[in-house]
């Protein structure tokens, strides 16, 4: 899902920074409010945990790959605004040291993978895990499905991102300029591959850490301190 | 042990078993990830590279492309392995100072 230099039109890398601005601004504004400086270096972790999972490249045997982005995790663990920023900086160290995701197109890649995934996971789990108790099951499985909802939303934007640059950019001769695949391919692809695998692969890195963290620390699991 | 120093645990633990994350798709012979193609890759797939992708895929070069070191393309999957661990743990370090950093600016003082 990280969209790389080339495969994104000039306007739509530029709305997409645009789009982040605001969202970058108001996740620090309300991260500062709320962040204590004990909870700095559970920030740093989430950012470390989204960074590495990243790099767990998933085959389908014989095509592509994909993998996990450990956004909702962090989302639940911190709130979706601080996730928010714990993302960005993996995704911004990803583009810049790892040539991980174009530069042109880190707004884009923030918005999908810093932005949408994190807070429709965030939502779904708070919805579904609503008055369960820290211990419960529920908040298990709430945070697997969250985890699977929210990569496949992402990937469906990221496909849609892709798929709508043949419409914007093609040559005289009807070459495309820049992503070759229209949204009749790139939307189902995308789609599709994260239903079948990797939005799994989110579910269940998501549920079993929840899972893990019920007893040892429900303190991080408890609702009214998230940032 | 404190949570923070099992979560630490966690993520070390994660970042020596980074390699299944370049053997497995080397394993089962799949491909780069969909839209993330080199423009090789691009002219087998469509028959063309399309002219502004071109102009604007060697736009950054990275120091570390691919979580590989320059000149090690085809060195064998244990040195790449190494590199990866490597990768790993240097974007992983950065990462960790530049929240330490923001976290300096955007925390409050208890």
């Amino acid at each position: 899902m990280h969209i790389p230099d080339g495969y994104l039109g000039p306007g739509t890398c530029g709305l997409f920074y645009l789009a982040m601005l605001p969202i970058w601004t108001a996740a620090s504004r309300i991260v500062k409010k709320t962040l204590n400086a004990r909870q700095v270096p559970l920030l740093a972790i989430g950012a470390a945990f989204s960074f590495v999972i990243m790099m767990f490249n998933v085959p389908i045997p014989g095509g592509t790959t994909g993998h996990a982005v450990g956004g909702v995790l962090v989302a639940i663990l911190l709130g979706p605004w601080a996730a928010c920023i714990a993302i960005t900086v993996a995704l911004v160290i990803q583009a810049l040291l790892f040539g991980d995701g174009g530069i042109t197109a880190i707004g884009a890649n923030c918005f999908n993978m810093a932005f949408v995934l994190p807070f429709t996971g965030y939502y779904i789990y708070k919805a579904i895990s609503c008055g369960a108790p820290i211990d419960s099951k529920r908040r298990v499985v709430a945070a697997g499905v969250a985890g699977y909802v929210a990569l496949n939303i992402a990937a469906g934007v990221a496909g849609f991102v892709f798929g709508i640059q043949p419409l914007l950019h093609k040559t005289s001769g009807g070459q495309a300029l820049y992503c070759p695949y229209g949204l009749n391919v790139a939307l189902p692809v995308m789609l599709g591959e994260h239903l079948l695998v990797f939005g799994w692969v989110e579910a269940i890195v998501t549920a079993l850490v929840i899972k893990y963290l019920q007893k040892p620390a429900p303190e991080l699991l408890a609702e009214g301190r998230k940032i | 042990m404190k949570i923070i120093s099992k979560l630490w645990i966690f993520i070390g633990v994660l970042i020596a078993l980074s390699p299944l994350g370049l053997l497995l798709p080397e394993h089962f012979k799949a491909g780069s990830a969909w839209g993330e193609w080199g423009t090789d890759e691009m002219q087998e797939l469509v028959g063309y590279i399309p002219k502004g992708l071109e102009r604007l895929s060697s736009i950054w070069s990275a120091p570390i492309p691919d979580y590989a070191f320059k000149g090690w393309e085809e060195k064998p999957m244990l040195s790449l392995s190494i590199a990866y661990i490597l990768s790993a743990v240097v974007g992983i370090l950065i990462c960790v100072g530049v929240v330490f950093i923001f976290g300096r600016f955007l925390s409050k003082k208890e």
